[in-house]
């Protein structure tokens, strides 16, 4: 089931605050954006931008306090995750939605054989028991690649690699073939061949079950090779979403833009690289205009004063910028 | 490369081995992990090499020895024309003022209890270079050439930005004037927009200051742009040396095939057209290391003799090296070369006799 666009997941006008001494910090501050089933939805953004706490929240993993959904609809298959019971959130996290972090250690519990943690999940969910649960553990382990799973599903984590663990945790997420997978820098603590082992698994996964995924990387080229669609996120806000060919060749944001060029190309000499300055922002004390507007070469004096509006440029294609269908028309213009 | 020089260092059969205790707590068994495992290297003044592998591989170890900042097993550092190997702990002391290091991660290699005036600073005072006011102008100087308002001159460290603990660092390391600087992992700690701001940095710094650098990472695009030589390292050997602009449209050597192969590409035209490489399994361990080509276990194209000999790095085409006896310069194509064909067997049995 999903609801009449084909998405199997809604957000809308999300905020997420968290009360620090410093104030109180927008992370998240009204986003909106739709995954449709079967599709892969990249998120990309530097550290701040509100990437990991957009998709926390999409599971309720947000500690509260000291943070705080403030707003905003989360709808999963028809249903708002906002208004779930704990119970019924529960039922759904790690069955119809899993998630992979960056670090496999993280989420494995060091002490408890892999065996063990990977038949906790469909006894849970699947209702198997042990014998099923066991087979079920073996056959996914097999699948996501691991020689000789049945002699090694009774390791403990530490006996595995880097990439052989975070492996395991793919094989975890999906023993219960979700709907949704979210991916949050699944590849970033990897080497670069182990990377691509690994993104090629999800991929392969993805099309055998038809999932719908969401992959949140800094990484520009891993966003490239892997997504349908993208949204670039800045200082808690969408900066600008695409169709993934879209976003690269005729990017309608300044930030966007920049990230682009900043990103060195091997096929060819540069002399200097293109640079943002500046720093990120601090999401304690933004500025009233655009948060982005002392970094941005394209910048004029509204830019300080006004916070821009969200230009839709294509049907797919929005910008938040004062000045996006200018940007627009130059990309597109020096294709 | 700007101009061909004598090398600056000259790396000859360098080795950094560390023992490791046995499997089980009272085995007594003494393992070796061979981090360096017989690297010969020149880096020439001005210019950047690049060093690219992945983790384990010893690239990390390779800058610290030659820095002696941990020490080597075997082998000669020769800086100039003097072996750093052979000297004492107060002749290399005095030594490290033109040897320089910055480390990746700028939160870890920074006093948290020292203010920026005071990290800058210290190194001018322990080779007594300047003190008093003096100080202070050679601090401020260096602030303003590495990016930094001389206004964060009493901040502490943790009081600023990645990116900005990251200049702090490289001025500290500027302070002596030195010559050599190893840039281990300097921006892969980053975010995408400050990598390109650190990158270009050094760039300015390495012709305002004619410095020489030894560019350690596992990012192959940064290593690209930055570098005018490139060395792969697997397992504690470099297995391909190269022009950065040749090894990367034309590597030779199957691993920094599948090495470059597997970096993302930010167009999605160019990923969903490319044929990629995807190696199987992990890297083997550096205790352990597969015997005569180390990354036989995971090459797609190892034949039986790979597993006997071991390849030596030679000349393939010019100024390109790599070791492997299945390429030649009369066919540097892996992928054309006829199966069974290895003309480096005879090359690799020559040294071995030798």
């Amino acid at each position: 089931m999903s609801d009449d666009n084909g998405n199997l997941l809604s957000v809308r006008d999300l905020r997420v605050y968290f009360e620090t001494e410093d104030g109180s910090v927008r992370a998240v501050d009204g986003i909106s954006f739709d995954v449709k089933r079967g599709e892969t939805l990249g998120i990309v953004g530097e550290s701040g931008s509100g990437k990991s706490v957009a998709n926390l929240s999409l599971m309720r993993l947000i500690p509260e306090p000291p943070g705080k959904i403030a707003s905003g609809s989360i709808s999963f298959d028809g249903r708002d995750v906002l208004r779930l019971s704990p119970s019924e959130i529960r039922a759904l996290r790690g069955k119809r939605i899993a998630m992979i972090f960056q670090d496999p250690m993280t989420s494995l519990n060091p002490f408890m054989r892999v065996s063990k943690q990977l038949m906790e999940v469909t006894q849970l969910h699947l209702g198997h028991t042990k014998r099923q649960a066991r087979a079920h553990a073996i056959a996914m382990l097999e699948h996501v690649g691991i020689p000789d799973a049945a002699e090694r599903v009774d390791s403990y984590p530490h006996e595995f690699s880097g990439g052989m663990r975070q492996r395991v945790i793919i094989a975890m997420a999906l023993s219960c073939q979700p709907e949704l997978l979210i991916a949050d820098e699944p590849t970033t603590a990897l080497d670069v061949t182990i990377q691509a082992q690994i993104l090629e698994l999800i991929k392969q996964l993805k099309s055998e079950t038809g999932a719908s995924v969401i992959l949140i990387t800094h990484d520009l080229g891993v966003i490239a090779g892997m997504t349908d669609h993208v949204i670039v996120m800045y200082a808690g806000r969408v900066f600008e979403q695409a169709p993934t060919r879209e976003l690269f060749e005729r990017p309608g944001n300044p930030y966007t833009r920049g990230l682009l060029r900043s990103v060195p190309d091997p096929t060819e000499d540069e002399g200097t690289l293109y640079q943002i300055p500046g720093q990120p922002p601090d999401l304690a004390h933004l500025p009233p205009g655009c948060p982005f507007a002392s970094r941005c070469e394209r910048a004029e004096e509204v830019c300080q004063k006004e916070f821009p509006p969200f230009v839709q440029l294509t049907p797919s294609h929005q910008s938040l910028c004062h000045f996006a269908n200018e940007v627009y028309a130059e990309t597109g213009a020096t294709r | 490369m700007n101009e061909i020089a004598q090398p600056l260092i000259s790396i000859k059969d360098l080795k950094v081995h560390f023992p490791v205790a046995g499997r089980g707590l009272f085995s007594r068994s003494k393992q070796v992990l061979r981090a360096v495992d017989g690297v010969d290297l020149s880096i020439h003044s001005g210019e950047t090499l690049g060093l690219v592998g992945e983790s384990g591989c010893g690239k990390t170890t390779l800058g610290r020895a030659i820095l002696r900042l941990t020490e080597p097993t075997s082998g000669q550092i020769l800086f100039r024309d003097q072996d750093l190997a052979q000297l004492s702990n107060s002749q290399m002391r005095a030594q490290r003022r033109k040897l320089q290091i910055i480390f990746q991660d700028p939160y870890a290699s920074l006093n948290p209890r020292m203010t920026v005036s005071q990290i800058i600073g210290e190194p001018l005072e322990t080779f007594r270079l300047a003190s008093g006011d003096e100080r202070k102008r050679r601090v401020r100087e260096l602030m303003d050439m590495v990016g930094l308002s001389t206004r964060f001159l009493k901040r502490y460290p943790h009081e600023f930005s990645g990116g900005q603990r990251q200049r702090i660092g490289i001025a500290r390391a500027l302070a002596v004037d030195p010559e050599f600087i190893v840039a281990d992992e300097p921006i892969s700690a980053l975010d995408v927009s400050i990598q390109a701001q650190i990158m270009n940095l050094l760039a300015r710094l390495r012709n305002q200051k004619r410095l020489t650098y030894l560019f350690i990472s596992h990012d192959l695009r940064a290593v690209r742009h930055v570098s005018d030589r490139i060395a792969v390292m697997y397992l504690g050997k470099i297995v391909e040396l190269a022009e950065a602009r040749s090894i990367y449209a034309n590597p030779l050597m199957p691993y920094t095939k599948a090495l470059i192969s597997a970096v993302p590409v930010a167009d999605p035209k160019v990923e969903t057209a490319r044929r990629r490489i995807v190696l199987t399994g992990d890297v083997p361990s550096s205790i352990n290391p597969p015997s005569g080509c180390r990354f036989r276990t995971r090459c797609p194209y190892a034949i039986d003799a790979c597993r006997d000999v071991e390849p030596q790095l030679v000349q393939i085409k010019p100024n390109h090296f790599a070791a492997c006896i299945r390429i030649s310069a009369a066919e540097p194509d892996i992928e054309r070369v006829r199966p069974g064909d290895a003309p480096g067997l005879r090359l690799a049995s020559i040294a071995h006799s030798a």
